[in-house]
């Protein structure tokens, strides 16, 4: 209530927006800073997605045409960290801060100004990623993984690296720590944790994994700068250190790093497959153990990343079956979205589309990632186009074809406009077959013996690289009518009714669309059921 | 249906005369390379089937209960057995994987018994191979010109996969390898083999394999390990033993033929013509074939003050390294003395360093003199 009345107080009797560039710089709205990390993310996505493009320039035909070698390491490198740091994570923390407080009946995320300077600390990051290309050496060029000793070779890129993503850590666990809090001290009563909606246990869990695990990578590049710069030897044999160490502290925050920017999608889908089947969400209770059993398995199964470093059998017994173990609860939830499907009411808006086609493509990222898990022939795909093609799977169609569906999902609620529906069908069909495309044939050219990160190849590779190029600019090009649509939609769209989908039952569809600038500013009070429907709200203040 | 011999040619007329499309792993050659290829096999027909299955029920769910199609959703949200069941089937599907993946991870990683051991050192970027009990030991450079790469003339069908000295090994022997590498971790692999192995800077880890048939066997460096990691190929020439024997006794006379006199003194057209060639092994990658290095990352040589007046400090720098650019390596581990004087000697007298300087074998052996 303390927190509602300042809000109310400090906005005096119009309740009105601040205007102009103050409005986005001292942003304290949980809906205006959301909006800024969509946005920040969306450019960022159009940035890495330039340097994807240029690598498949370089890759479309042998021989070198485009960069030099170095370049395209600069490339491959900065595309990765763009797109994991820059545009999938501040995207679902964007996410969060818009409808956390809505599906949950909080007037704000806890921390508000703290929330500002989790927001404005990524623009400064980024740009020092984007400088790094001008300077002396060139950007870090030893892939996102960085991995010693080959990232102490660095020029100074590589400082400016370090410190961007010191700075992007900070940033995301301030960013969990408000979503924590806002979770459990925030909810409205009569919600409680088993009725939470799936995407507030799918960002509870993650922020929590983000909070474990960001710090890691945080000392990890650390001690790289101080190898690098101050006497250290912590991966160099000849000081008493080990190259392999890097592996095992990154890979340590490497593999929860993955369940980071898959679980929010899992939420998102666990929402949008319910609502379009006009059926209740089955085995809420089964996913929320699924879900936490993933977060928690992720933990124990990071040196398979590793097989080729040369570990005992053991070590390889051990991380192969704790990988394999993953497949289970993983299994568990697309089962449950099928069973969501079974016997209801189907009908496909983008939405549902972008849902479906998550589902489907994760589930080909998953089993490719069985195939990897099993240590004896991972071997053969270690550090090949095949395992390039299986993340990419799980990144861009799970991760990144979530991201689509949630925007057009919960479009209305947020601008108070209906999106294109027709543009948007053809978003995800032109995305879908040009993802697969680009993607499907990477399979082909790793199991044919390709290696990753090079700039020219033997000309048995040639077709398909080919093909995958011609894809890629496909893909990315279909990307512009996404934008068209937004921009397009946010001017002129059609207004959006307050339930435009029937039968979407959480609480942010019970409040006006678009939703009121400070909503719930008085916390209803809910009678909930599973998967946060809501059966009935009494109270509960908007302005 | 997806046979060894699967090959499908796509896009009509294959471009540059690409050999066709390989859609699985390379014909193996070895048991393990054989085991893996098997193994993958039924792991791609097992995760292929639940992909058939799983979505063959979402699909049915699309084409029949559709809202369009006048479906009425029923309002079922959980079911226990189903549930368990769709909990324990996978389980045991995953033991039933993790059986023959165990015993193919306990024969990968069993070297002992080999008869033929050989050491592999990854450098940035080539490979050297160490005979340890026989006395022969060379460096492996990709032999692809610079040109073939620029421009598409002279590619053939090993492009970017041909060296100018291969692993050469013995047909019927378990050959062990110890790996290591010199500056950053690289990865020694060839997939007809079976074998990936990282070779990390400071530490020896090892592998091993057993060729059936004499042959080419082709792969290259699977770790990202710099600007020229993708020009580090391997090649494996497996010859039968008695073939092996006589490569293995001309590559020792050769050696013992090749061992230059230290005190030998040279003119400069010899050293600057042998310099001509370890430079275009060695150090072409980063400074360049016209010495004007990349701007940025890699110093150009001509015209540098230290290639064309500080002749001690260029000897220094050779044999040292650099202590301001770890890119730039302590020659003095891999190279001969006679090499590189030859090298200096090239690099004050190439491009416009016009320098007249001749750098004797006897001065860089008087350099090493304090630090060996």
């Amino acid at each position: 209530m303390a927190i509602a009345e300042t809000t109310h107080a400090g906005h005096g009797d119009h309740h009105g927006k601040p205007q102009g560039l103050a409005r986005w710089l001292y942003a304290t709205n949980h809906k205006d800073i959301g909006s800024l990390y969509l946005w920040f993310a969306f450019s960022m996505f159009i940035f890495g997605g330039v340097l994807a493009l240029c690598i498949r320039a370089e890759l479309f035909r042998p021989g070198l045409q485009f960069w030099q070698p170095e370049l395209f390491n600069q490339f491959t490198t900065l595309h990765g960290l763009i797109m994991v740091f820059g545009a999938i994570m501040p995207a679902f923390t964007g996410l969060a801060n818009w409808l956390l407080p809505l599906m949950i009946g909080a007037p704000d995320m806890a921390f508000a100004r703290m929330n500002n300077w989790s927001f404005w600390l990524l623009p400064p990051a980024a740009l020092l990623l984007l400088i790094s290309f001008a300077v002396p050496g060139g950007a870090a060029a030893a892939g996102w993984t960085m991995y010693a000793p080959l990232s102490t070779q660095m020029g100074m890129g590589m400082d400016l690296t370090i410190f961007a993503i010191h700075i992007m850590g900070v940033s995301s666990i301030m960013g969990s720590i408000n979503i924590i809090v806002t979770i459990l001290n925030l909810r409205a009563p009569g919600m409680g944790m088993m009725q939470m909606p799936m995407f507030a246990w799918a960002t509870l869990i993650t922020a929590y994994l983000i909070i474990a695990v960001m710090p890691v990578l945080a000392g990890v590049v650390t001690m790289v700068l101080t190898d690098r710069h101050f006497g250290t030897h912590f991966f160099n044999a000849a000081g008493g250190g080990d190259p392999v160490l890097y592996q095992h502290i990154f890979w340590f925050f490497g593999h929860p790093e993955v369940y980071i920017m898959a679980l929010p999608a899992f939420g998102i889908v666990s929402h949008i497959i319910p609502t379009f089947s006009r059926k209740p969400l089955f085995g809420y209770t089964s996913m929320v153990y699924a879900t936490s059993s993933i977060a928690i398995l992720s933990f124990m199964v990071w040196a398979h990343h590793m097989f080729t470093t040369g570990m005992p059998a053991t070590a390889q017994l051990f991380f192969m079956y704790a990988t394999m173990l993953i497949a289970v609860p993983t299994g568990v939830k697309v089962f449950n979205w099928i069973g969501t499907m079974w016997q209801g009411s189907l009908s496909f808006e983008t939405p549902m589309l972008f849902a479906v086609g998550f589902v489907c493509l994760f589930t080909v990222g998953g089993l490719s990632g069985v195939t990897l898990s099993i240590a004896a022939v991972d071997i053969q795909l270690q550090d090949t186009y095949y395992v390039v093609a299986h993340f990419h799977y799980v990144l861009v169609a799970g991760a990144l074809f979530s991201l689509f569906a949630a925007i057009y999902y919960w479009f209305p609620k947020m601008t108070g406009r209906m999106y294109h529906e027709k543009l948007g069908k053809l978003h995800f069909w032109w995305s879908m077959i040009w993802f697969n495309v680009t993607f499907f044939p990477m399979h082909f050219l790793g199991l044919a013996g390709m290696p990753r990160r090079i700039p020219d190849y033997n000309l048995q590779f040639a077709d398909f690289n080919a093909v995958a190029s011609v894809g890629a600019f496909c893909f990315g090009l279909g990307q512009l009518i996404f934008l068209y649509n937004m921009i397009s939609s946010i001017k002129h769209g059609q207004p959006a009714p307050q339930q435009p989908w029937e039968s979407a039952d959480t609480l942010e569809w019970q409040i006006p669309t678009p939703a009121p600038y400070h909503s719930f500013v008085e916390a209803p009070t809910l009678e909930v059921g599973e998967n946060g429907a809501i059966k009935s709200m009494h109270g509960g203040k908007h302005h | 249906m997806l046979s060894r011999k699967t090959h499908l040619g796509i896009l009509g007329g294959a471009p540059l005369g690409a050999a066709a499309a390989n859609l699985n792993f390379q014909t193996p050659v070895t048991q393990v390379a054989r085991d893996i290829y098997d193994l993958h096999l039924l792991l791609l027909y097992i995760t292929g089937s639940i992909f058939v299955l799983v979505f063959g029920v979402m699909f049915w769910a699309i084409l029949r209960h559709r809202k369009s199609a006048g479906h009425q959703a029923k309002h079922f949200h959980e079911n226990t057995t189903v549930e368990i069941i769709w909990t324990v089937i996978p389980f045991l599907i995953l033991v039933a994987m993790a059986l023959p993946a165990t015993r193919l991870i306990l024969q990968q990683k069993s070297s002992a018994g080999a008869e033929l051991t050989i050491k592999v050192t990854g450098y940035q970027w080539k490979w050297q191979y160490d005979y340890l009990d026989q006395n022969v030991r060379y460096m492996s450079h990709l032999a692809t010109p610079q040109d073939a790469i620029v421009k598409t003339a002279g590619r053939n069908d090993n492009y970017l996969l041909e060296v100018d000295e291969p692993l050469v090994v013995p047909t019927g022997v378990k050959v062990r390898l110890l790996l290591t590498a010199n500056d950053v971790i690289h990865s020694w692999w060839v997939p007809q083999l079976g074998v990936k192995q990282d070779a990390i800077p400071g530490f020896v880890r090892d592998t091993w394999f057993k060729v059936e048939q004499p042959g080419l066997y082709r792969g290259q460096c699977a770790e990202l390990c710099g600007k020229d990691h993708g020009f580090m190929p391997i090649v494996v020439e497996a010859k039968s033993p008695a073939d092996y024997q006589l490569w293995l006794a001309a590559k020792q006379k050769a050696a013992a033929a090749n061992a230059d006199d230290p005190n030998k003194v040279w003119k400069l057209d010899e050293l600057k013509a042998r310099g001509e060639k370890v430079f275009s092994q060695n150090c072409v990658a980063c400074h360049q074939a016209n010495g004007k290095g990349i701007p940025g990352a890699f110093p150009a040589l001509d015209g540098s003050p230290i290639a064309t007046k500080d002749k001690p400090a260029h000897i220094d720098i050779v044999l040292n390294g650099s202590k301001k650019n770890p890119a730039m390596a302590a020659w003095g581990k891999q190279l001969s003395d006679t090499d590189i004087a030859a090298v200096i000697t090239y690099e004050r007298n190439a491009w416009g360093n016009q320098t007249g300087d001749v750098v004797q074998p006897s001065e860089i052996k008087a350099a090493r003199g304090g630090k060996a």
